[in-house]
């Protein structure tokens, strides 16, 4: 089982997001189970909510405590205590900023995981280019495809327009789509930096 | 057709393809986005020859459901918590006039404190108001329920309560197998009451009936729900027959076989169980569960009958009777859990505290196997309630003891 935890603000769309996973999922005809941590339904408010992917039918029904990845649409939401809590060693983070890892004080949580399993995508702004709005959940869910191949960016892109119909939802695609080309590049730049070290050694 | 969708809306198309008449709903906190579905699913034409009525209250949601009833149509509401609270009077009517409503209680636990989130303290306070009550384990089992549950309800002219855990399942989108109205047709017939109010041929309902004659308007109640046994057997066997899928009956075991511990439980709960006593099991440990999909009438034979090679019992439940304990824990020692068998009383998920499988493993381990019958708290706050027994115990009162020395003079 595959588990995703999801953390923003209210009207993030952090609820949807997690939905959109779990109806990208079921387009592959696997099992998912998304649903939100309750109680705080107010604008700006932190909300976190949860993606269960399996094979097999999801039966357990507690929150997500031990992610397999970690979703962070809010770069204000870093110092939040135990937002990190239970994530797995081989675990992926990918969090909503246009500045890097190092740059937002994250460097031991770098060292500790796999190369290439934590990263950054400007979300945010590839939202407002794409359709004028701060809504990062899109982009962040083309982004995870890309990093943990946990869904495809096909399914990422008809969950998306299932969820939104019209101009808006082919919109949110193209941000999904941009965010997911963003950390293929990043993924390749990244390997050929490790071959040219490798090179060195 | 299988999709991946929320529980509610699951919830909102299984009713709309058991065709109600009128849907009434106070569309207001706590409720949840069936009654929402619904209205939606009214107004595009999907549902045909449906008066969908927005009233001012709960208590109005249901007694318009009552009048329609009443007067022949198939009528359908939903609530929560407080809401249910709110048209007690009314909950006791419909069944007191024996009108097959049906109504969907997404489970919320009751105020003072304020809160809105998940327990079964709602459905557990009008347990004896005379309806049946079933439990739904998850959302294909929460809309498979509904349509059993007009089948239910119009065969024994009594109300059913479709209990559906708030947000864990009604805000939890998940893969559901919604149905064809084909299907749905061919297992639920059309509604034929057995009374009905008729302008053309007057009869009044619900009219006074004394001491002579309130005795046997109960018993014959009581009689009527005991009914309830063979009618839900059936109609959990048929639409298995129809639906190809197990959904509701009396009650379900799971490993109960050999075992020696048996946790007994209902409702969304039952999932993460069933993943905790497969990890117990590949352990070795002998350890079942029963989990209770129909809660009223309670099945004593059934539950007695799972539990027949337990050692020990562990009743798993969402509310608490202050002063008593656990209301499910009640019912299975009544049921006729033999009196040297111990039953441990595990009061968990209230207010909507999640129930862990780590806690809930972590527990049965601590528990070992005991000789008395105890009452526990799941990942209770001990050192916060110690502190604050200890405080009750001292002063006696949360107001300063200058103020109450000032109140005294």
């Amino acid at each position: 089982m595959f588990q995703i935890r999801f953390h923003g603000r209210g009207g993030q769309g952090v609820v949807t997001a997690a939905e959109m996973l779990s109806v990208a999922a079921f387009q592959e005809g696997k099992n998912a189970q998304a649903f939100p941590s309750f109680g705080s339904e107010r604008m700006g408010a932190p909300v976190v909510s949860f993606c269960r992917i399996d094979d097999h039918e999801i039966r357990l029904r507690d929150p997500v405590y031990d992610p397999d990845a970690l979703i962070i649409q809010d770069p204000t939401l870093l110092l939040t205590p135990g937002l990190f809590d239970g994530l797995k060693p081989d675990g992926y983070v990918l969090i909503n900023s246009s500045r890097d890892i190092a740059a937002l004080g994250l460097g031991t949580l770098l060292q500790k995981l796999p190369a290439g399993h934590i990263l950054t995508i400007p979300a945010t702004e590839l939202a407002l280019k794409h359709f004028k709005k701060p809504l990062p959940n899109a982009a962040m869910l083309g982004g995870l495809s890309a990093l943990s191949h946990i869904v495809k960016i096909e399914s990422v892109a008809a969950a998306i327009t299932h969820n939104f119909a019209g101009a808006i939802g082919l919109a949110n695609v193209a941000a999904a789509k941009e965010a997911y080309d963003i950390v293929v590049a990043i993924q390749k730049a990244f390997v050929k930096s490790q071959r040219k070290e490798a090179i060195a050694c | 057709m299988l999709k991946q969708i929320e529980g509610s809306r699951a919830v909102a198309e299984s009713v709309a393809l058991c065709r109600p008449e009128v849907i009434c709903a106070y569309p207001i906190t706590p409720q949840t986005h069936i009654v929402e579905g619904l209205g939606e699913l009214v107004k595009s034409g999907h549902i045909k020859d449906c008066k969908y009525i927005n009233v001012e209250s709960e208590f109005a949601a249901l007694s318009v459901a009552i009048g329609s009833s009443a007067a022949g149509a198939r009528a359908y509401t939903a609530t929560s918590s407080q809401g249910l609270l709110f048209m007690a009077e009314a909950v006791f009517n419909a069944s007191g006039l024996g009108l097959p409503i049906v109504m969907t209680l997404g489970n919320r636990a009751i105020g003072a404190p304020l809160n809105i989130w998940n327990d079964h303290s709602d459905a557990m306070s009008l347990r004896d108001a005379g309806w049946i009550q079933i439990f739904a384990e998850n959302n294909q089992e929460a809309c498979d329920l509904h349509i059993q549950a007009f089948r239910i309800a119009e065969a024994l002219s009594c109300p059913v309560m479709v209990c559906v855990d708030g947000f864990i399942l009604t805000h939890a989108v998940e893969q559901v197998d919604v149905p064809t109205q084909e299907q749905v047709d061919s297992y639920l017939p059309a509604f034929v009451p057995v009374q009905l109010l008729d302008p053309a041929k007057p009869v009044s309902i619900g009219v006074v009936v004394g001491p002579d004659a309130f005795t046997e308007a109960r018993y014959l109640e009581h009689k009527k729900q005991l009914r309830a046994y063979d009618v839900i057997t059936k109609a959990s066997a048929d639409f298995k027959a129809t639906f190809g899928r197990d959904s509701g009956g009396l009650v379900r075991s799971y490993h109960t076989e050999d075992a020696d511990t048996v946790i007994v439980a209902m409702g969304s709960v039952i999932g993460t169980l069933k993943d905790m006593i497969d990890d117990k099991r590949k352990q070795g440990q002998k350890i079942g569960l029963v989990s209770i999909c129909m809660f009223r009438p309670f099945p004593n034979k059934e539950v007695q009958a799972a539990l027949k090679s337990a050692k020990h019992v562990i009743v798993l439940e969402k509310s608490i009777t202050a002063g008593q304990g656990g209301v499910l824990a009640a019912h299975v020692r009544a049921s006729g859990l033999d009196v040297s068998i111990p039953l441990t009383t595990v009061i968990a998920g209230l207010g909507g505290r999640p129930i862990p499988k780590k806690s809930l493993s972590e527990f049965v381990e601590r528990l070992g196997t005991p000789t008395t019958s105890e009452l526990h708290f799941l990942d209770l706050k001990q050192k916060f309630v110690e502190s604050e027994l200890k405080k009750i115990e001292e002063e006696r009162c949360a107001m300063p003891k200058k103020a109450v020395a000032a109140r005294g003079k």
